[in-house]
Order: C-alpha cells, then structure tokens, then sequence
C-alpha cells in the first residue's frame, strides 16, 4: 500500500528540477574552487614569483626551485611507469589470453591503485630512502610516483589496446608480419590516443602528488641540480605554506601555479589526442 | 625466419615481466610494511594497539583506536554528503541531460577530479574553517569541515563511474518500459537505477577508499586531536592524518608503530575491497551491466 502524494507527471517535473539543480551544483562547485583560487592566487604570480628562489623558507621570493623539482619527479615517474604500464597492457591483452596469472596481475594493478598514497609514502621511506641507499632524493621521490602512475597507466592502455578491432591485426598477418611487428607497427599506433591519455591521467596523479613525497624527496628549498639532490614539489610546498602559516599570500600563489599546470597538461594533451585521432582517422 | 622467432620470444618473455611487475611492487609493499609495523604489534600487543585509547608516544602508549574511529566517522559523513548529490548528477548525465549539457558538465567533473587534494585542503583551510567556526562555533577544524572537502573529492569519482553503470544499462530496458507508459522517472526509479546497482555500488566503494586513503586535505582542516568525537564539529585525528603528521620525527618505536597505522588502514581498506567484490558478484549474474 502506497500513498499516492504526486501524480507521476508532477513527481516528472520536480524530479526534473532536483537534476537540473544537482548538475548546477555541480558546476558552481567547481567554479567556487577554482575562481577563489585563481583569484586570490594570480595577483601574487609574476615572472618573479615563477623564476626566484625562495627567501627566508618561502615567506617571500619565488617558487623556481619547487617547480623544477614538479617537472623532475613527474618525469622521472612518467619515464618509469610508461614501459612498465604499456608493456604490461600489451602482454595482457595481444599475449596472455585470460587465465589466473592475469586475472592475478589485474588484481595486483587494481590494488596498487588503491593503495591510500601516504602508504606508498611510507613504501617509498623504508625502501627507497633507507634500503636502496637513494636517500631523500628526486630519484627516490620520483619512483614513489611512478608506482603511483603505473596502475592508471595499464589500466587505461590495456582497455585501449583490447579496443583496436581484431581485422587491424589479420590484415597485418595477412601480409606476413610476425606478431611483434603486428604490434609494434598496426596495433600501438592506433592505440597511441588512449596511450597518451593514460600516461597524462598517470602523471598529473603524479604531478599533483604531496603525501606519497613527503617523506622521500626531503623537502629541500634549494635547486635540484641533479636527480640524486633533494627538492620539494609545489603541493608538498604548499601544504607547507599553508600549514604552518609562513606566507598566505606565497600560498595562494603556488596553489594558483600548481592548479594551472595541471588544467594546462590536461587541456593541451586532450587537444594533442583530438588532432591524432582526426589524422589517423582521415578526417 | 629463425631470427624472427627467437626476438618473438624474448619480447614475449619482456613483455611478462612487465606485467607481472605490479604484482611484485604490492609484494614488496606489503612486506616493508609489516617489516616496520609488526615489531609495534608484538611490543604493545595486537589487542592493545588495535582497541587502545590512549595515544601518546612520549610515554610509550599507541593505542590507535580513537583514529579508527575518525577515520571511519570522516569517510562515512564524507559519503552522506557526497552519494546524494553525485548519483542525482550522474543520473542527470546519463539519461536527462540534452547532449549540449552533457558536454559542458563532462570537463567540469574531469577538472575537479584534476585539481591536487592539497588545493582542497587549502580551500577548505582558508574559506570553510571560518565560516564553520562563524556558524557553528568551535575552531573550525572539525570533522564536519574535514567530511565537506572529502565529499567534493570524491564527487568526480562516484559521479563519473556510476554514469558510465548507467549507460551500460541496455536500451531495450529503457524503450519497454516507456513504452508501458511510464514516466521517464518511474522507468528510472524501477528500471534503469535497479539494473544499474552493482556498479553505482562499487563507484560509492571506490569513492570510500579515495576518502579514507586521503592524507594531507584531511589534516589540513580536521584539528587532528586525537579523541573519540562528541560532536560533527569536534576536531578528530585520522589514520592516515596520524602518519603524515608524526613521521617527521619519530624514532625508535613510534616509527613502528606509524607503519602499524599504516597496517591497520590496510585491514581496513582489504576490508572494504571484499565487500566490494562480494556485492558485485551477488548482482552480477542477471544483468552484466555493473563494470569496473
């Protein structure tokens, strides 16, 4: 027995209004975000900011040394992960078939990425730092990320390349190509779109990183010369700012800095993605 | 022709590698862990460190069960606020929204899932903490404030994998069910939410993980007192919270017992997977809809 309150024509319209009204919240969530960030952030950000060191543990003077240490790790994370990640979802999906070992390796990759991040941050001090020798290091910080980055990346590589269409593959056979070559030759390069999409959703995770570093780079304020220097990414430097309330204003500067490289990476390589795909299309 | 297959096999065999790497990396995760954790265990007792109260390092106490608590409090009233809103907007998405809207609302969810938890943190930080402590007293770090920026954290999460549940939903559900008559809501009441479940429950599940597994937004605004809280507005400590915070500075077997948080997140988080995978498989026989 229920009660009838609402005709379902009425109940329609309200419902209509409550989904319109959750998508605009949505929005207005973001733009609140975002808009107070860039706000409040933009005034402090000049070429100064960009490229000086940082004065008096970063109460004023810039952020260089930080931004290096950002692109250095990401990279370092980018350049680990990716063989890994794409040479994993190319064995998954053109060798192995399905049995248990990969039904293992997908329950490994699954885990992996649900690994809350201030574990690895402790995987990357026992191991990294103390055992491999690496001590508080870009490199040490850098291969905390890429473990970070390689369940994204397999993940969203092995989808793509199982996509491509198996007529790709008999075409390439069919002409006498062995199956490296196939791979190597047909299937990547149209699986190239998803590929990058992958690595850049891998290494923005990376790039926008503070607790899985924070105890394997070492915080350092001055530049990283080489990959074996310590540094401090922007988010770890931030998380500093803001917490132990040394500049409110150089917060919101970098907070600003680190918000607009990532919305740069992400718009500028969906672009990429659409202009190769449209190619390798005809269109 | 030899040649040819002799590079064959040694790529096949690089490429296994590969892939079974990730299983090695979880390997020796979990082994460093307990490595640094379990000497905590057997030195204050598995019981003891589980269900203990008192936290206090200096004096040899790590009782861990107050953070446990925070924890489990943050996560579940991060998900109060958050499940409403994101399923009403993937609904929204998936089956009411005209193609124009759905195309702004797609990049705007794929920002928020970009922006770094330490930008959150730091919003939270500077705009929620005063408006709390203005409206509801307190100091404004509480885990009220600290639920509010995990539920706008996993919005992008749940919203963006329950869509795609929902899209999986075959069309002939849909079409038979308008065409009996039914409202465009009944049909999504009835027909498209139900056959939608299992995947919209693994997209709360994995929205669950990234809330408890988030460090630096959560110390940023939660106070970090460790307590068993009162009230939403009290300020609590959280399992991750715990690490982050004390890591800096601990020897001896603090440093332990830091890696013994980290174990019991762990339990916590295997936890949560078991049930994941257990009510997928429950509702994964009749309709295949639910992936992920």
């Amino acid at each position: 027995m229920s009660i009838k309150l609402l005709s379902p024509k009425i109940s329609q319209k309200i419902m209509n209004a409550v989904f319109i009204l959750s998508g605009i919240i949505t929005i207005l969530i973001l733009v609140l975000i975002l808009g107070y960030i860039l706000i409040k952030g933009l005034p402090a950000v000049n070429l100064e900011f960009i490229f000086g060191n940082p004065i008096d543990s970063g109460k004023s003077g810039g952020i260089f040394p930080m931004i290096i240490s950002s692109i250095y790790v990401t990279i370092i994370a980018g350049i680990v992960a990716t063989p890994l990640g794409v040479g994993a979802a190319v064995y998954m999906s053109e060798y192995s078939g399905e049995n248990k070992i990969t039904k293992l390796i997908r329950f490994g990759a699954e885990t992996l990425a649900s690994i809350p991040s201030i574990v690895f941050g402790l995987f990357g001090l026992s191991f990294f730092v103390i055992f491999l020798g690496f001590g508080w290091s870009i490199l040490s910080g850098g291969l905390v990320l890429a473990l970070m980055a390689l369940p994204t990346i397999f993940q969203v590589a092995e989808v793509t390349i199982s996509s491509i269409p198996s007529s790709y593959r008999e075409g390439s056979y069919g002409l006498g190509a062995t199956k490296w070559q196939t791979i190597y030759r047909v299937v990547l390069p149209a699986a190239i779109p998803g590929i990058v999409t992958g690595i850049i959703l891998g290494m923005t995770r990376a790039i926008s990183e503070a607790a899985a570093v924070m105890f394997a780079v070492g915080s350092s304020l001055s530049m990283p010369l080489s990959i074996f220097d310590p540094g401090r990414p922007l988010p770890l430097h931030l998380y500093v700012l803001a917490t132990e309330g040394i500049s409110l204003d150089n917060a919101y500067g970098t907070a600003a800095v680190l918000v607009i490289f990532v919305l740069a990476i992400t718009i500028i390589s969906n672009y990429i993605v659409d202009r190769y795909q449209d190619k390798i299309m005809g269109r | 022709m030899d040649k040819n297959k002799i590079s064959e096999f040694f790529i096949e065999k690089g490429l296994f590698i590969t892939a079974i790497l990730s299983i090695i990396f979880i390997f020796l995760i979990i082994s460093f862990i307990l490595l640094e954790g379990l000497p905590a265990f057997e030195d204050y007792g598995f019981f003891n460190l589980l269900f203990g109260f008192e936290w206090a390092p200096t004096d040899g106490d790590f009782g861990v069960f107050p953070m446990i608590i925070g924890s489990i409090f943050v996560t579940l009233l991060s998900l109060l606020m958050a499940v409403p809103l994101s399923l009403l907007c993937a609904i929204f998405m998936a089956e009411v929204a005209p193609n124009k809207v759905r195309k702004v609302l797609k990049p705007v969810i794929e920002t928020l899932s970009g922006i770094p938890s330490v930008v959150y943190g730091f919003f939270g930080l500077i705009v929620l903490v005063p408006i709390i402590r203005e409206n509801f007293g307190g100091t404004g770090f509480s885990m009220f404030t600290a639920s509010l920026i995990l539920a706008v954290m996993i919005l992008p999460t749940i919203i963006t994998i329950s869509q795609d549940s929902l899209r999986n939903v075959p069309h002939e559900y849909r079409e038979a069910s308008l065409g009996l008559g039914a409202t465009q809501w009944q049909t999504i009441r009835r027909i498209i939410f139900p056959a939608a479940l299992p995947g919209i429950i693994t997209a709360i599940i994995l929205g669950m993980g990234r809330a408890i597994g988030e460090t630096l937004a959560v110390i940023m605004v939660a106070g970090n007192v460790v307590q068993i809280p009162n009230s939403i507005f009290d300020p609590v400590r959280t399992l991750t919270s715990n690490i982050a915070i004390e890591m800096g500075y601990a020897t001896g077997l603090h440093y332990n017992a830091l890696f013994a948080t980290a174990i019991v997140l762990f339990l916590i988080i295997i936890l949560l997977l078991l049930i994941a995978n257990y009510i997928q498989h429950k509702y994964k026989v009749d309709i295949g809809g639910g992936s992920l």
